[in-house]
């Protein structure tokens, strides 16, 4: 299809009134709806799909893999379901703010079954279709109650979906450094200096761990300097925490900068995702917390919040989120859960020591060292667009920004 | 104690429905009825998990091929073309000639969302119709989507209490072009008065004439007379009239899958090629909302719709349980006749479906909680679903009591 040059659009603009009239018989409501841009990820499973080379290879999808690159359902979440349809329980709808033992188990996975703020019933924790719906229902929240400017602040690079959440709210979306490309490590420097730069009161969005999609973390003693700047700042921090067990192995270990944040004084925001760390990737269970001054801000911020998600769905689906909640309540699936998201995270800890071990038995001289220094499913190769292309033609399906997905790669022997 | 961001946040006004429903929850009486959430009850007021819905539960538990991986953005697609196939007929023109496309759906209300959000953002429409009354979410829905221009057409007749035909056709009539119009395909809610068909068809000749767009909101099909091609029948007659046009579809209901939020977004267009840059901006829609819909409600209702026995069975489940609505009707409307309760009960069973608009007031309804522990709406408002034959005598009496007693 021939696109329209500039001078024609003009034209066609100039004379849209008697173009309506002509074609108003056959005219449709959807004429003037123009294509949406392709999602860049999910195309390159498209081309994945369509590549007939039996050595082909997706790099692309965040979705975990075994080590014969096959989907992989936690052994506890089979004992899970089973235990569930054994129970026999109802459908009834769910409240707005979705299952409360949920909501009370994941917000306790997230901050310690030893937090001041769930003893003191600080959090106001709502279930969310998964991260992306725990975001939205921030978002959508922040957008109409967060008293400075409606703007997020997001490290430079994030997760591409992380845009169109805030902007389809109407807020605009800065950078702050994150990501060095020179030592395709943590732009410690450069971040400390942009945040300490963003106007006071403002709103910035992090990542609990295993960043995405550059697997490059901050250290814990960096996470502490960026937690006083962030106080210095008045910043309200929102925490995007998709990986918790599922980038160490250990979910204490990656809640620490949540963890920290709230014991330095912060009053953050967080959503959760259980996709990951539990493969419950399409039953679409998360949470979204807000944690308050006290528990009458909590309850009035609560009813706010059911406000805002009656119109996008009313309640939540409840599958994941009883297989999420039958799990971490039940001591014995719990210890299996941790072992088999332990299992996950060493498996990928494992492929990026080898693929790192490999490159230098091929010979490779560069400095490979950050595939073992990031952490999590992502890893920024630093790899050019050129290259990409050559893998791709070759064998690999990669993404345009030369960001892998290491659960993906097979084990060599 | 230092000064919080949120400090100025004032609680929300509660919604009815939910505040009625912990009314009754907190109750300790005896012999309380809940006559005001909107679900499916059994004879012994139990909610009821579809017998077929077991089944296939237990089978997909016990499926190891089975995974739990994302499903696409716009859902599972052999449950929204079965899902489309159920409301339009499998042989419609629009299917046939390619002209209708259709995406899973957080249910109803996330099926009106999306619509929404593609109305306003994409189509530019401001302007949507509700009838008056309507479910209380349909505006939010929309004015949270964007929509600024929110108008209603009259539609229940306290008088009557039927249809306010006459002045629902005069509403449409004055509508501006491009205003959406939220129709409810069968058993509306919350009065229970449905359009005869010929009155359909009066409604599509004005909205074809005044170039209205029609949303259905289809959350009951079978669910009301326990026929699905009866269910549809309005929906299919705009179809077939040539109407571009959206339709929501709820299995909440008719599947009893209330908490998986499974629903079907169906579009009908006249010009096939519009639907792939369609489907690419819903998409979008739904990426920057949830990026892909649950999967465990998708995969029973696909299986169900998908495979003849389970289908028969199912079409089972929903005539039981139409048919307990049905009977609760006509043994409501008896009794109060019996009882020689003042004014006409007629329209009881002339309304169809879950709801009914009994024509109680709200000091009416407030003195059935009170006295009675019968916990309704105040608009008057009865899920019939919350009678059973244990307690059919002693909601009569109060509703009897209440009308002779307490003024309207």
């Amino acid at each position: 299809m021939a696109v329209a040059g500039p001078r024609t659009l003009n034209l066609v603009r100039q004379n849209q009134a008697s173009i309506q009239h002509v074609c108003s018989r056959a005219s449709s409501w959807w004429s003037g709806v123009e294509m949406g841009p392709p999602d860049a990820i999910l195309g390159v499973t498209e081309a994945f799909k369509r590549d007939t080379n039996p050595k082909k290879m997706n790099l692309g999808v965040g979705a975990y893999r075994d080590d014969n690159g096959k989907p992989f359902v936690l052994p506890s979440v089979r004992k899970a379901e089973e235990l569930i349809v054994s129970q026999k329980l109802d459908k009834e709808y769910l409240p707005i703010s979705g299952s409360a033992e949920f909501c009370k188990h994941a917000i306790t996975l997230a901050l310690g079954s030893d937090s001041p703020v769930i003893a003191d019933g600080l959090n106001v924790t709502v279930q969310g279709i998964s991260g992306t719906g725990a975001l939205r229902i921030g978002s959508t929240f922040l957008s109409k109650f967060f008293p400075g400017a409606k703007n997020v602040w997001l490290p430079a690079p994030t997760w591409g979906n992380h845009v169109p959440i805030f902007k389809h709210v109407n807020m605009d979306v800065k950078q702050y450094r994150y990501y060095d490309p020179k030592t395709c490590g943590f732009d410690f420097s450069g971040a400390m200096e942009d945040i300490s730069k963003i106007p006071k009161g403002s709103l910035i969005m992090l990542h609990a761990c295993a960043h995405n999609p550059t697997g490059v973390d901050p250290k814990a003693e960096q996470w502490d300097e960026m937690s006083k700047v962030i106080k210095e700042r008045e910043l309200l921090p929102f925490f995007d925490m998709a990986y918790q067990g599922f980038a160490s192995g250990d979910v204490a270990k990656d809640a620490y900068a949540v963890r920290k944040f709230l014991a330095d004084g912060h009053k953050i925001c967080l959503s959760q995702s259980f996709s990951k760390n539990m493969g419950l990737y399409g039953e679409r269970a998360g949470a979204f917390t807000i944690v308050c001054n006290d528990k009458d801000e909590a309850a009035r911020v609560l009813s706010q919040v059911k406000i805002l998600i009656r119109p996008l769905y009313s309640n939540p689906p409840l599958h994941g989120a009883r297989i999420v909640s039958t799990i971490l309540s039940n001591p014995e699936l719990n210890s299996i859960w941790l072992k088999d998201v332990k299992g996950m995270a060493d498996r990928i800890i494992n492929m990026r020591t080898k693929l790192k071990e490999n490159l230098a038995k091929e010979g490779s001289i560069r400095d490979w060292s950050h595939i073992t220094d990031q952490i999590g499913m992502f890893c920024f190769t630093g790899m050019t667009p050129d290259q990409v292309e050559k893998l791709t033609k070759r064998i690999f399906c990669v993404p345009d920004k030369g960001w892998t997905y290491l659960s993906c790669w097979y084990c060599f022997q | 104690m230092a000064t919080s961001r949120f400090a100025d946040i004032q609680q929300a006004p509660p919604i009815e429905v939910f505040h009625v429903m912990k009314a009754f929850s907190d109750s300790t009486h005896e012999k309380k009825v809940n006559l005001s959430v909107g679900a499916y009850r059994t004879d012994e007021a139990k909610p009821w998990v579809l017998p077929v819905v077991r089944k296939v539960e237990a089978e997909l538990a016990a499926d190891m091929t089975l995974n739990h991986e994302y499903l696409p953005i716009l859902g599972l697609e052999s449950f929204s073309t079965a899902a489309a196939k159920m409301l339009l007929g499998a042989t419609h023109p629009a299917i046939t000639e390619g002209r209708m496309t259709s995406v899973q759906v957080l249910s109803g209300t996330g099926g009106l969302r999306i619509a929404a959000e593609f109305l306003h953002r994409i189509l530019k429409y401001n302007t949507f119709y509700f009838s008056t009354p309507t479910w209380g979410n349909h505006r939010l829905i929309f004015t949270q989507a964007g929509f600024t221009d929110v108008k209603q057409y009259r539609y229940w007749d306290g008088k009557t209490k039927g249809l306010d035909f006459d002045g629902m056709i005069e509403d449409l009539q004055n509508a501006p072009e491009n205003s959406v119009v939220i129709l409810h395909a069968c058993a509306h809610n919350p009065t229970g008065v449905d359009p005869t068909q010929d009155q359909w068809k009066k409604i599509a000749d004005v909205m074809e004439e005044r170039k209205l767009f029609p949303l259905f909101d289809s959350a009951y099909q079978g669910f009301a007379s326990g026929d699905l091609d009866k269910d549809a029948w309005a929906v299919r007659l705009f179809a077939e009239r040539g109407f571009e046009m959206i339709a929501t579809q709820s299995f909440s209901k008719n599947f009893g899958l209330y908490n998986e939020r499974i629903g079907n977004l169906m579009i009908i267009v006249k010009d096939p090629s519009v639907i792939i840059p369609m489907r690419s901006q819903i998409t979008l829609l739904v990426r920057g909302s949830y990026s892909n819909p649950p999967s465990h409600g998708a995969r029973i209702v696909s299986r169900v719709l998908n495979d003849e026995a389970l289908f028969g069975e199912w079409k089972e489940c929903i005539k039981i349980m139409s048919g307990r609505i049905i009977e609760m009707r006509k043994g409501l409307q008896e009794r109060l006749e019996k009882l020689g309760t003042p004014g006409t009960w007629n329209h009881i069973t002339a309304q169809i479906g879950m709801f009914s608009f009994t024509g109680l007031s709200a000091e009416q309804s407030k003195y059935l909680a009170e006295k009675y522990h019968i916990y309704l709406l105040s608009s008057g408002r009865i899920n019939m679903c919350g009678l059973t034959t244990g307690n059919i005598d002693y909601v009569a009496e109060a509703i009897n009591d209440a009308v002779c007693n307490v003024k309207a």
